[in-house]
């Protein structure tokens, strides 16, 4: 019950914020605001509360029947690592509200009300059980960014929001298909069908692992993985599939590019570990077991996206495109590290999806409040930033170490735990990798320089430092980068029962 | 399974009779009225069509045990599927007249006609829906085709109008002719009209070798022909762009909803009860066939809608595609494709409906068909603009809206047959729908009006406007509309 209150807590919220008169906008923020917290102190409640040491679903929900024609069910539910993203996700709610306090000119209520459907989407997400109802959250989360980036987005949001919303259509109708016929095999045992069909996904990740069952069959797996995995690999974004993501970044107002990058990436990768991963080993082993180009394509697959994602970084000139490039590399760390399916390389995954979406937040959010006040992006246009601002300087800094992998500071844990699991597979994959690494502390350290050292563009003699409000929404997530950097475990613990388990089933094939 | 007489089955004809009785009412009153502004031959076949309802439902409770009823000597059932499609059918005509009562395009003069004519092609819809006679499912099927070919011609003043009235009768004379063709071909082969011993009829001149396959084949495609014709399918659709865009919106949201379904209805039943059985479809892979011209509308659909620029025209070709994606069902012959059509058809009613309807309003309101005159709509009348939204993202088929959970059900019938194919092409095609449907919302949401100032509309707008927009959210959500199949059955 919980869990479902803290999901439909922002629902309800639209609902409440559709109501409120259109011009009281500070009613409409703080009602907002007020919504966005609830899920926060629910989320905390649950990290908090989460019986680290047993394996498996805690706090659920169900299952309650929904539509029976199909035997859809209400069924949700958290475990370690789905507790983390809610977590994350929770505390980037009230950021964003906060980060949109001031920026927003038109129809904030329609803004606010599309967010909190957005929350609900996402949260939703993450606690699905039922493969159904999963992919409806999944698809929820569509609509509100369509408008997100169209309404409130830069001059060519229109070509980025349809961008967007086409891409993420297309992944999913691949991922509906796989669905159907995992469902439609989920009956079916050496050729006989017999009993009811499910979309339970902790029921077909067993069936899926029953000799005989159709689920089970390591060709059957291969195709439905596929389905799957484009429909993830275009939310992640994975290489061919990433190009509406720096359109939609750059595009996107402030706050939604920080949920763009630190939630709705997560759910890509998250589904791959979902789905993909502990529902069909067999057909993960057909693009992991380092044989050939097929045999390595899942690992190769995060390499272009670590190397071409920072060497298109290291080209751009628009900070929050450099941001945006900067996460497709770090999300290819991610891939990697679950390519590797071993402990070390899934935990550092799962670790770094974690921190990129609380440092890949703090990097937009600051790309934000720059803007917000020079009303350009251009890196060269700018220079001595840090005589002006040294707090908003001296946190952008530890942003920036923190991304392109210090250690001490969490982006360094879960890089370097993917890359010791990955390195154990794939050797010369991953030793190619650590090029992105280099290449990614060579544009954090060029903008470091550009932006903020050097002499003092005279055109901002007057640029205000940064204020409260703008610190607020920074200091929980500069201070879980610290936190993390040191004592990783904080979270580690969270979901290594998980991934134990999760490395016993694949190795076993 | 006894057939009534003629006398004895009037009492289950009562919503047929009904229609026709208030139909003759309607052109009485407009006949007797002097004030050519008074409404009420619209309110009288309101009630008229309430009346039907009421009569649907008792005759309905007739129905025991899905036993459907014979009446007319054999000539039309009575049975859940018809009571299923005679319902969805009414609820169209209301919504047509609730529209029509708005519509500021309509000739004033005529009132009484337009309004008996919509009575006469409602009651044509529902012997579509029953009729189980060859014969009979030609009367039906010319008693629609003949009234709306004069309601697409409604607008007296407007040449386009004139226009698609005469290309809707040209392309409609040729098409049932070449099913009536084909109708006593196969009524010269069978020996008998009646649908229901039809195929063992031919089973048997089939085996004996009386006829050949290719007769068969020649007499169902032509008779395909017909019904294609009605459902707007490929290659028999060319009439439907110009026709949908030339008649009064309100027809043309009926002919998109109403006629197709009807349309659907003649189609189930003839080839299910009539061609349903593995001896006729043997030699013959009808669900290939079939699954090729469902594949071919949808896409000729979707991607004819790409450029349009006239909303009216764009959602003509939509309504192309969704015939395209109802056929997917209507091929496989299983009960999952029968139960996906009846939800597909449902929430098609309504969320096609509902953007028909806002495309009145802003006929009236802008003047103008044209998306352009949907610019900046979110300011100007921001719950039109967030319904009309949700009935476009419903017809893309975008969760958690009643579109995406119809399309999930054919899709889900289509790939349990294994036409993975067929289900990847429909897929594909809805994300090619998206860019057609997402350019009238980036009109309304992203793109800014040159006149900003706000449209008024009347409570009663905003009432019929969430009829439609409340259920297109969720009938998907509720598990009541899935059962709704269960109940209906197909002998």
């Amino acid at each position: 019950m919980l869990l479902s209150l803290m999901i439909f807590v922002p629902l309800l919220g639209m609902i409440v914020v559709l109501l409120l008169p259109r011009e009281s906008d500070e009613l409409i923020k703080r009602v907002t605001l007020g919504f966005t917290l609830i899920p926060l102190i629910i989320a905390a409640y649950l990290f908090i509360n989460y019986e680290r040491s047993i394996f498996g679903i805690q706090y659920p929900h169900g299952p309650v029947d929904w539509i029976t024609a199909f035997n859809i069910k209400y069924y949700i539910g958290i475990d370690g690592l789905s507790v983390t993203l809610i977590l994350l996700t929770a505390l980037l709610g009230p950021i964003c509200v906060l980060a949109s306090w001031r920026n927003i000119e038109k129809g904030l209520k329609a803004y606010m009300a599309l967010f909190l459907l957005l929350e609900t989407g996402m949260l939703g997400f993450f606690a699905s059980l039922d493969l159904f109802l999963f992919f409806v959250f999944f698809e929820l989360t569509l609509l509100p960014m369509y408008f997100l980036i169209g309404v409130w987005g830069g001059p060519r949001r229109e070509y980025a929001a349809i961008k967007f919303f086409l891409y993420t259509l297309f992944g999913s109708v691949l991922m509906l298909v796989a669905m159907i016929a995992v469902y439609l095999n989920s009956n079916v045992i050496n050729g006989v069908a017999e009993g009811v069909r499910t979309f339970d996904i902790l029921t077909l990740i067993s069936l899926a692992a029953t000799p005989g069952h159709a689920l089970a069959d390591p060709g059957f797996q291969m195709w439905v993985f596929l389905g799957f995995f484009i429909g993830f690999a275009v939310k992640v974004p994975i290489f061919p599939f990433h190009t509406w993501l720096p359109d939609a970044h750059v595009e996107a107002p402030t706050a939604i590019s920080v949920i763009l990058a630190g939630v709705l990436l997560k759910m890509g990768t998250y589904g791959i570990v979902r789905v993909n991963m502990a529902m069909f080993p067999e057909g993960l082993a057909i693009f992991t077991n380092g044989v050939g180009i097929v045999g390595n394509s899942l690992a190769l697959l995060g390499f272009i996206n670590i190397v071409y994602g920072s060497l298109c970084a290291l080209a751009q000139t628009d900070f929050k495109k450099l941001v945006a490039y900067s996460s497709i590399g770090h999300m290819g760390f991610v891939i990697l590290g679950l390519a590797a399916g071993n402990s070390e390389g899934i935990n550092g995954a799962i670790l770094q999806m974690f921190n990129h979406g609380v440092i890949s937040a703090m990097l937009f959010l600051l790309v934000g409040v720059l803007y917000d006040r020079a009303h350009h992006r251009e890196i060269n246009g700018f220079g001595g930033i840090a005589t002006k601002m040294p707090v908003y300087t001296g946190i952008t800094t530890l942003a920036f170490m923190a991304s392109l992998g210090l250690p001490g500071l969490s982006g360094f844990v879960g890089e370097a735990l993917s890359l010791l699991g990955a390195f154990q597979e794939f050797e010369l994959i991953t030793i190619l990798s650590t090029i992105g690494i280099v290449v990614g502390a060579a544009y954090f350290l060029w903008t470091l320089q550009r932006v903020f050292l050097g002499q003092l563009n005279p055109k901002y003699e007057d640029l205000p430092e940064i204020n409260k409000r703008e610190i607020l929404t920074l200091v929980p997530l500069g201070i879980l980068t610290i936190v993390l950097g040191i004592w990783p475990n904080f979270a580690l613990d969270m979901f290594s029962e998980s991934v134990t388990n999760l490395v016993n089933v694949l190795e076993a094939i | 399974m006894e057939s009534l007489k003629n006398i004895e089955s009037l009492a289950y004809f009562s919503p047929e009779i009904l229609l026709v009785v208030f139909a003759a009412v309607v052109i009485i009153t407009d006949l007797i009225i002097k004030n050519r502004e008074s409404e009420i031959v619209a309110y009288i076949s309101l009630v008229g069509l309430g009346c039907s309802l009421v009569a649907i439902l008792i005759t309905n409770s007739f129905i025991s045990n899905n036993e459907p009823i014979s009446l007319f000597f054999g000539m039309i059932r009575l049975d859940g599927f018809a009571v299923f499609f005679k319902i969805l059918l009414l609820l169209a005509t209301a919504a047509t007249i609730l529209f029509s009562l708005r519509s500021e395009e309509l000739d004033i003069k005529l009132k009484g006609e337009y309004y008996a004519l919509l009575l006469a092609v409602t009651f044509g819809m529902f012997l579509m829906a029953s009729s189980t006679n060859l014969l009979m499912i030609f009367i039906a099927l010319e008693t629609v085709s003949l009234t709306s070919y004069i309601l697409a011609g409604f607008l007296t003043h407007s040449p386009r109008s004139s226009e698609a009235a005469f290309k809707y009768i040209t392309y409609g004379a040729v098409a049932s002719g070449t099913m009536l063709f084909g109708l006593s071909m196969l009524f010269g082969m069978a020996g008998t009209g009646d649908l229901m011993q039809i195929s063992a009829q031919i089973a048997a001149v089939l085996a004996s070798g009386g006829v050949s396959t290719l007769s068969v084949l020649i007499a169902i495609t032509f008779i395909l022909a017909g019904i294609g014709y009605k459902i707007a399918s490929v290659p028999f659709h060319m009439w439907s762009p110009d026709v949908y865009e030339g008649a009064p919106i309100p027809i043309t949201a009926f002919l998109s909803v109403a006629s197709k379904a009807a349309g659907f209805a003649l189609f189930l039943r003839f080839f299910h009860v009539g061609f349903g059985k593995p001896e006729i479809l043997q030699s013959i892979d009808w669900v290939f066939i079939l699954a090729i011209v469902s594949a071919l509308t949808m896409t000729v659909g979707n991607l004819a809608a790409l450029p349009q620029r006239n909303v009216k025209r764009l959602l003509a070709y939509s309504s192309i595609a969704h015939g395209g994606y109802l056929l997917m069902g209507a091929v496989l012959l299983t009960p999952e494709g029968l139960g996906a059509i009846f939800f597909y058809l449902i929430v098609y009613l309504f969320m096609n409906l509902g953007a028909f309807y806002v495309v009145v309003l802003i006929a009236n309101e802008a003047g103008t068909e044209m998306i352009d005159g949907y610019r900046g709509l979110a300011s100007r009348a921001p719950l039109v603009a967030g319904a009309m939204a949700i009935f476009l993202f419903s017809l893309t088929g975008i969760p958690p809206l009643a579109g995406f959970f119809g399309k999930w059900f054919l899709f889900y019938a289509v790939i349990g047959e294994g036409l993975y194919w067929l289900a990847l092409i429909g897929l594909l095609n809805s994300v090619v729908s998206l860019y057609y449907y997402a350019r009238i919302v980036k009109a309304m949401y992203f793109e800014t009006a040159e006149d900003t100032n706000g449209l008024s509309f009347s409570k009663g707008t905003f009432a019929l406007l969430s009829v439609f927009a409340v259920p297109t959210i969720f009938i998907g959500l509720l598990n009541f509309f899935y059962t709704i199949s269960d109940k209906i059955t197909l002998q």
